[in-house]
């Protein structure tokens, strides 16, 4: 009767986790999303995407939250990634929030990262959509160690940690009322080193800022700052200040946001298996060194969900 | 030891700790994210900060783990939280619930997806109340390697008489709950170790201080412990999630694609098997089984796959596909244990909806047989079921549903009660 078998390895496990994760949305909800950046994360989703429903189409429709601080290259690639999947495409700019007056900046240098949360819900609410499905980590952060896989958001977005529902087995419980919101997340149980095996094993393709680059950076407060930034509207994303010497570095980025609050580091790693080796002895968490926007204090993510950031 | 690694093809292995803060739980977790070396330089500099500002002069290891301002604020853990490491040969996931008696809930959430539980022991104090009752849900539950740690030996002087009376004692109350005679039966198995997280004795390193004991350490017992699912032969169980049938697509090749999408909770599958779709009981033959782009002869536990069928059959989200020679019967009613975990209590009024697999069904309460005390583990008459209690119940279901007896198959013996007012998950159960 005993036999022994050989069990899946992690990366398999995780796979198939997430595609189940993935087809329980499709079953349970009527009207999903699946949030795209162009991020490394959100590529790993698509691709876990394509195993999870191909040959059919996805039975959701890609949509991007655009801060309009984007690298150029992660936006181009974005939108190749799309026309080479065939699905489609949905783009919602915060600078659109701006006209409409539902997002005030503070400082027109602000990073706008916070304000992605009012565009989200307002296209959720132009939409419908009953499911966002996004590429966060239980991993990346202490405030989402205790995430479910299925979170479920109020009429305003916000995440309650004290009114989530148990998650037993893998029972998912995605139902919502009408204007209620759930935010599923597949890969929730990856690391950022699960994430670049996937890319590896995989041969996923990613936006060139991922890998090692020469870049007109300066260091501001203790951090390296990508200066002089192009953006698409034609106007320059962190101009350097009076005083700051530009120092022409190679870096790379470890995430990809909001140019304003997204730090590179120093690399020379320009394949991903290079960055595997560079994952596995970094001294530093991935959002510790190069997301400006967490540092604030130690509960700075738990304050944005509950504002209903992703 | 060191989390190095660019292999792909390392084992995954889920468990959980049992046991209050003042056992040392976060400190055992700690350390071994500590030894393993996942907690790198900044979390361990903003650790360090916090500690200075609690006026603590050692780092506090336990801060690693509790992670809510909420929590902060009231000084203690609500909710289950996920940790995860990696030994360069295995990754782990941690599920680490707070212990309790008024979270008993939580610990069921966190017994719910593991493999293997550590419960912590005191040694200057012993087995205890909460030991029981840690050891009988993990029981419960189903988790079949259950570790024993025996820890703060540092404060006994590394006592091996201390340790072994501890164990002794252990043992005569395991057998007491069936739980020593259930698990070698079942080929589940108990291990004792005795350790300081505090020190790092037997978690990672083994030091010297306990020559004594010539056992594995914690991460040689994590190491050696067998994945889930790969220890016994299961019966073949598919819940469909989803169909696919592309027919609007430009590919005529497509048009008559019927793909039945679903992840295998128990046994394996071929090419050529024959199956039946449940509930209905239509017989066919699997045509092909494919995973991405890439076409399977065969594919096993825990894999989500897609399976092709050679006749046209009408299966859809909640049916279940099973070997022919091995199905099982659908029912209309379960007899099930079940903890609630809602602060509104249960009503024997209400109905419910129970999710079972993929599949969904409306339910009453036929019956609440007794409660289970979770401390001193006697049943109890009950008219009623509030927030952490456990009572074996009755349900009469609206639908049939496909089930095997938890204690056999956790996937298919599993379930969950949804308010449909709220659509909050209200109850956990394990079908007898």
């Amino acid at each position: 009767m005993t036999t022994t078998k050989q069990p899946l390895s992690h990366l398999d496990w995780l796979e198939s986790e997430a595609i189940y994760i993935l087809r329980e949305v499709a079953g349970q909800c009527s009207n999903p999303v699946l949030l795209f950046s162009g991020g490394k994360d959100s590529l790993c989703i698509l691709r876990l995407a394509e195993k999870a429903f191909r040959p059919g189409r996805f039975p959701f429709p890609l949509m991007h939250i655009d801060t309009g601080h984007n690298y150029q290259e992660v936006i181009d690639f974005r939108d190749q990634r799309a026309t080479e999947l065939g699905e489609r495409l949905i783009v919602r700019s915060v600078e659109d929030s701006m006209k409409r007056g539902t997002v005030v900046l503070k400082a027109a240098d602000e990073s706008r990262n916070k304000h992605q949360s009012v565009t989200l819900l307002e296209a959720i609410e132009e939409f419908g959509f009953d499911c966002c499905i996004g590429g966060a980590r239980r991993d990346e952060e202490k405030a989402r160690a205790k995430e479910r896989i299925m979170s479920f958001r109020d009429e305003f977005g916000q995440w309650d940690p004290k009114n989530q529902r148990p998650e037993l087995w893998s029972l998912y419980n995605a139902r919502s009322h009408k204007g209620e919101n759930i935010r599923a997340f597949p890969i929730s149980n990856w690391t950022e080193m699960d994430v670049w095996q996937y890319i590896e094993r995989e041969n996923l393709a990613l936006p060139s800022i991922y890998f090692a680059h020469q870049r007109d950076v300066v260091m501001r407060s203790g951090s390296i700052v990508p200066v002089n930034v192009p953006l698409v509207s034609g106007e320059v994303a962190n101009p350097v200040k009076a005083g700051e010497d530009i120092i022409n570095m190679q870096v790379r980025f470890r995430t990809v946001g909001d140019i304003s609050c997204t730090a590179p580091v120093i690399s020379d790693a320009d394949t991903v298996s290079k960055i595997v080796l560079e994952t596995a002895t970094s001294t530093i968490t991935e959002r510790g060194a190069t997301r400006l926007d967490d540092q604030t204090s130690d509960a700075s993510m738990e304050q944005r969900k509950k504002e209903g950031y992703f | 030891m060191s989390n190095v690694t660019t292999q792909h093809n390392d084992s995954l292995l889920r468990f959980m700790t049992c046991g209050s803060v003042d056992d040392g739980k976060s400190t055992l977790i700690g350390r071994l994210l500590f030894d393993t070396k996942t907690i790198l330089a900044d979390t361990l500099t903003q650790m360090t900060r916090t500690s200075e500002k609690r006026g603590l002069t050692a780092v506090d290891l336990s801060l690693l783990t509790d992670g809510l301002q909420a929590e902060r604020e009231q000084g203690i853990t609500i909710d289950v939280a996920y940790r995860y490491f990696s030994t360069g040969t295995r990754k782990y996931i941690i599920a680490d619930a707070p212990g309790h008696e008024q979270y008993t809930r939580n610990m069921v959430t966190a017994a719910s997806t593991a493999n293997l539980a550590i419960i912590l022991i005191d040694a200057r104090k012993g087995v205890l109340t909460q030991t029981r009752r840690h050891s009988y849900l993990a029981h419960l539950v189903g988790i079949p390697h259950i570790v024993v740690a025996v820890n703060k030996m540092d404060l006994v002087n590394y006592d091996q008489a201390i340790y072994d009376k501890i164990c002794a004692d252990y043992l005569v109350f395991a057998n007491e709950i069936g739980l020593a005679q259930s698990k070698i039966e079942a080929g589940h198995d108990i291990s004792f170790i005795p350790m300081s997280a505090l020190n790092g004795d037997m978690l990672v390193d083994r030091l010297d201080n306990m020559p004594w004991y010539t056992g594995n350490t914690m991460i040689e017992i994590l190491e050696a412990t067998p994945p889930a699912h790969s220890e016994h032969d299961e019966p073949f169980r598919f819940p469909v999630q989803f169909v696919c049938r592309p027919h609007a697509s430009d590919n005529h090749d497509l048009h008559d694609f019927r793909g039945f999408m679903g992840r295998i909770e128990s046994g394996e599958i071929s090419v050529g098997d024959a199956v039946t779709v449940l509930p209905n009981g239509y017989q066919s033959k699997v045509k092909a089984i494919q995973l991405g782009e890439d076409q399977l002869q065969s594919a096993t536990t825990e894999q989500s796959v897609t399976l092709l069928l050679e006749d046209e059959i009408d299966t859809s989200r909640g049916d279940m596909i099973v070997k022919t020679y091995e199905a099982n019967e659908p029912v209309k009613q379960i007899d099930a244990f079940v903890c609630w975990l809602s602060e509104t209590p249960m009503s024997t009024a209400r109905t419910y909806v129970i999710r079972h697999t993929t599949r969904e069904s409306k339910a009453k309460v036929g019956a609440i047989h007794y409660k289970v005390d979770v401390n001193t583990l006697e049943e109890q008459a009950s008219a009623d079921l509030k927030m952490n209690d456990i009572a074996r119940i009755t349900f009469k279901l609206a639908q049939p549903l496909m089930i095997d007896s938890y204690s056999i198959n956790r996937a298919t013996g599993a379930f969950i009660v949804i308010d449909e007012s709220t659509n909050n998950t209200v109850g956990a159960g394990m079908i007898v």
